[in-house]
């Protein structure tokens, strides 16, 4: 049976782009439809950032429950018996957190008054599709698209993820057992999170890089504590090498896999339980009938083009998020979204964004928005650079985030002190990322942040300090 | 393959060189036949040449600013094929049109989505919102908190003018300003400060000011106006002034010439070509409304709006700016009582026009409410004697006072 609707703004994909997009829309009172084929939340809420986020902080609680049930335990606390771990139950929480939240956003957009209809949406025109919901479908004409099909998982051809021995980020985030050992196909922020986690929780961890570092988006100095926090937990780390492909050997529970790879002209094996893959991913514009739509790729053909307005070449067609371009970022793709609803409405929007925050929740864990002191000076600006250790800070100091060797590091135009943007490394630093997000969007001088005060004890106090030592008179810092 | 050689081709009458202003290309860039390659300023206007062919550049002559004389080489691109002489044949004989600089292409904000943040404008989101809702370019507004910041102050200030005021007045610095910004003098703007630098240097100006009763000129203007058909321009003022000078010109002939101040010769004009001073986005310009004496109010009117036109969007050709015999400069919009033009050379007189204004004048030992307009003028005092300027402004005052003379 087919059925035929209209509506003014189809949204296609629900991840944090589209969900967000179609409440914004119904808010306005634009007579919205979502179509999603998977749960609603998109990659980042059922197979991203919130499920790879719960495995981390599980990581964390095991890595310190383990340091207070050796003898004599730490700081004067002691847990008899061995903390141990069930990755069956600990799935199964983190599957709860997704559930949560999935039905949540099922509900938020009920109540906004956009309606969701599960399936798989395929384009015949820029504004018709057909929803394909296993027998029956919907026909859909609409007087506005937002493309929001996201992005996904890269898969190497000559080792394709069969997600038992060989894994994307996806398979890895339901493990049944903890694998023993794990060798990860690609050192980016991915890889890193979930290699960090698991080496938390005792598997043994090998990173096999094709550049020449690992989290090469980060500079030197940002990553340095975490490549030393790699190697005391001893992740072997292989840089210029590259995976050759994966075969599973033995047999029945005894089964593993061995990755092989070329570096500086050898080839090398490691055996593990677990291959990760996680060498980046990709805009989805297949299989859904872009070719029908009529809208236009980019100069490199992989993601739709678009303006400041997220619209395509194709008038009332707007593509938002990943698909739309870097930073593949769920942040971006929900602003976007939100703007987009607004710009369909009939307001004057336009993404002029001055940073978009970046986060990589390793451990420590790494934040940067806006301009590296290289970045900047690329630029041509002159430019003084501030950088504040944690290992200064009262707070830091008794949440022991300092042990990880973590600073913020500011740099401003040296002419008018405008702040051009802030990294920060170091345990527990990803929650302060919000005030140099907004330093940067209002055009804060150093002297803005100078001069407000910030609570004690916290941590947000060595930002404040990262300033003055930028302005030359840092107070905790000679 | 074959290397194709691009010469400057002969761009416009009596041209032999041209600046550099802009490169559309770099080396190794592949180009196609008429993608806009160069933008080269000469004497008047600035054409961009479009490229003789497709291929790969594989060298380009002169940077920004150099002086590139007519058949020296410009660039080489290497081509397919090779029949290169014929083509560069070709390619000297392509129609180049004098445009404005081609903006450059629009990025894809799929790739840059955001302001960078050392972009010039300094305003926190809310302040960019509003801005946009009441269609203002921020770029205009001056900020005038802490290192030039946007406050809503400055918005308020700006839309509140109309954009006239361009932001609130300064609060308190925290920061003072040390930056020097070098911007480099080429293309029109060396050209206005070679040819200001001639006409002031050779030029012995003497200055002449005058006030003019407009009251009668200003209710006929009213009338025609009003009475005008759809097709005939809105008059202002200075097609009236244009006017008038044509039909007094022949009596001041030594007013209305081209001193060739090397050859020794005064070069009295006969026909009137008034260059109506304009600013455009790009800097001065003077384009040029022929033959004044053989039109009426209507063709002045239209035909000074249709070059000051092209002279503003940039598609003014080299005939339109060039040829004056004598130039208006209004100063009107901006008001002004009195101001010192410099005369564009090798002309001899120069006009400058100001904004008209109520003023209390004496007539009859009465004090009554005239509307008056002050005049500043400028002669080559080695060719016009005090008098003779002065005298040409009386007659031009007449004229403007009895405006039906302008008419007889």
């Amino acid at each position: 049976m087919t059925e035929s609707r209209k509506c003014q703004v189809l949204v296609v994909g629900a991840g944090p782009g589209g969900y967000v997009a179609g409440i914004r829309s119904a808010q306005l009172g634009l007579d919205t439809i979502v179509v999603e084929s998977d749960k609603a939340g998109g990659t980042c809420l059922i197979r991203g950032c919130i499920p790879s986020k719960a495995i981390i902080h599980a990581a964390e609680r095991f890595e310190s429950l383990r340091q207070h049930s050796v003898e004599g335990g730490h700081m004067g606390l002691t847990v008899s018996g061995e903390a141990e771990v069930d990755m069956g139950a600990l799935v199964s929480w983190k599957d709860s957190i997704v559930d949560r939240l999935n039905k949540g956003v099922e509900g938020l957009l009920k109540a906004a008054g956009a309606d969701l209809i599960k399936g798989w949406a395929s384009f015949d025109g820029p504004k018709s599709c057909t929803v394909d919901n296993g027998g029956d479908s919907v026909k859909i004409e609409a007087e506005n698209v937002i493309i929001a099909t996201g992005s996904s998982h890269i898969d190497l051809p000559f080792m394709p993820c069969d997600e038992e021995f060989v894994l994307s980020s996806t398979g890895a985030l339901d493990l049944e057992t903890l694998p023993k050992s794990v060798a990860i196909v690609g050192g980016g922020y991915i890889g890193l999170e979930l290699g960090c986690a698991l080496a938390k929780l005792g598997t043994e961890i090998t990173v096999v890089e094709g550049m020449s570092s690992v989290l090469a988006i980060m500079d030197k100095e940002i990553r340095r504590p975490l490549e030393l926090w790699l190697k005391k937990h001893k992740v072997a780390i292989h840089t210029d090498s590259l995976a050759r492909g994966a075969e599973v050997k033995g047999k029945g529970a005894s089964r593993k896999v061995e990755l092989t790879f070329e570096k500086e002209g050898s080839e090398h094996k490691v055996k593990v339980d677990k291959v990760l893959v996680t060498v980046g991913r990709k805009p989805n514009t297949k299989g859904w009938g872009l070719e029908n739509t009529g809208v236009r790729m980019d100069g490199s053909g992989c993601f739709i083009r678009t303006d400041r307005q997220c619209r395509t070449s194709v008038p009332g067609v707007f593509a938002i998020g990943d698909v739309s371009g870097e930073p593949m970022l769920a942040h971006k793709a929900s602003a976007e979204g939100e703007m987009v609803a607004e710009i369909i409405a009939g307001h004057k929007r336009e993404f002029d964004k001055v940073a978009i925050p970046a986060i990589v929740f390793t451990e420590p864990e790494i934040v940067s928005v806006g301009l590296t002191p290289d970045e900047a000076k690329e630029r041509g600006e002159e430019v003084i650079v501030g950088k504040f250790p944690l290992a200064a800070n009262g707070r830091a100091l008794s949440l022991e985030a300092e042990k990880t060797g973590g600073f913020i590091r500011v740099t401003a135009r040296e002419s008018d002190h405008v702040i051009l943007g802030v990294q920060a490394v170091g345990s527990h630093v990803a929650e302060l990322h919000s005030e140099f997000v907004l330093a940067l969007e209002m055009g804060a001088l150093l002297e803005d942040v100078a001069g407000t005060v910030h609570a004690h004890p916290t941590m947000s106090e060595a930002f404040h300090e990262s300033v003055l030592k930028t302005l030359g008179h840092a107070i905790h810092i000679s | 393959m074959g290397k194709f050689v691009f010469k400057l081709p002969d761009i416009g009458e009596g041209v032999v060189e041209g600046e550099v202003v802009q490169w559309h290309v770099s080396v190794g860039e592949s180009v196609s036949e008429d993608d806009p390659i160069v933008d080269v300023m000469t004497d008047k206007a600035t054409v961009t040449i479009p490229s003789p062919t497709s291929g790969v550049i594989s060298s380009l002559s002169g940077g920004v600013g150099d002086m590139i004389a007519v058949g020296t080489t410009l660039l080489e691109i290497d081509v397919e094929g090779g029949e290169v002489s014929k083509e560069e044949e070709r390619g000297a004989e392509k129609e180049v049109k004098p445009t404005a600089p081609t903006p450059p292409p629009e990025t894809t904000t799929s790739e840059v989505p955001m302001q960078p943040p050392t972009g010039r404008v300094l305003a926190s989101p809310a302040v960019r919102k509003r801005a946009r809702e009441n269609d203002v370019d921020l770029s205009n507004v001056r900020g005038s908190g802490p290192a030039g910041r946007i406050r809503h102050a400055d918005l308020d200030a700006f839309i509140a003018a109309g954009g006239a005021i361009s932001g609130a007045p300064p609060m308190a610095y925290s920061v003072k300003r040390t930056e020097v910004t070098p911007v480099k003098v080429v293309g029109l703007r060396r050209k206005i400060s070679e040819q200001m630098s001639l006409s002031k240097s050779r030029i012995p100006h003497f200055s002449y000011f005058e006030e003019v009763d407009i009251t009668e000129l200003e209710s006929l203007r009213q009338v025609l106006n009003s009475t005008k058909d759809e097709t005939q321009p809105k008059l202002t003022y200075l097609p009236f002034i244009m006017l008038a000078l044509a039909k007094i010109m022949p009596d001041h002939p030594e007013c209305n010439a081209h001193f060739d101040d090397e050859g020794g010769v005064v070069n009295r004009q006969g026909a009137v070509n008034l260059g109506i001073a304009t600013q455009t986005e790009r800097g001065l310009y003077v384009p040029v409304v022929k033959h004044v004496e053989a039109m009426d109010i209507w063709n002045t009117a239209s035909e000074m709006q249709r070059v000051s036109g092209s002279a503003r969007d940039g598609s003014a050709s080299l005939d339109e700016l060039t040829g004056s015999t004598f130039t208006i400069t209004s100063l009107g919009r901006e008001g002004g009582l009195g101001a010192t033009p410099i005369i564009n050379h090798p002309e001899v007189s120069i006009l400058g026009v100001h904004k008209a204004r109520e003023m209390p004048v004496v007539r009859n030992g009465d004090i009554v409410v005239r509307r008056i307009m002050n005049l500043s003028s400028a002669f080559d005092h080695r060719v016009v004697d005090g008098a003779n300027g002065a005298s040409l402004i009386q007659d031009l005052k007449r004229m403007l006072e009895t405006p039906a003379l302008i008419f007889m």
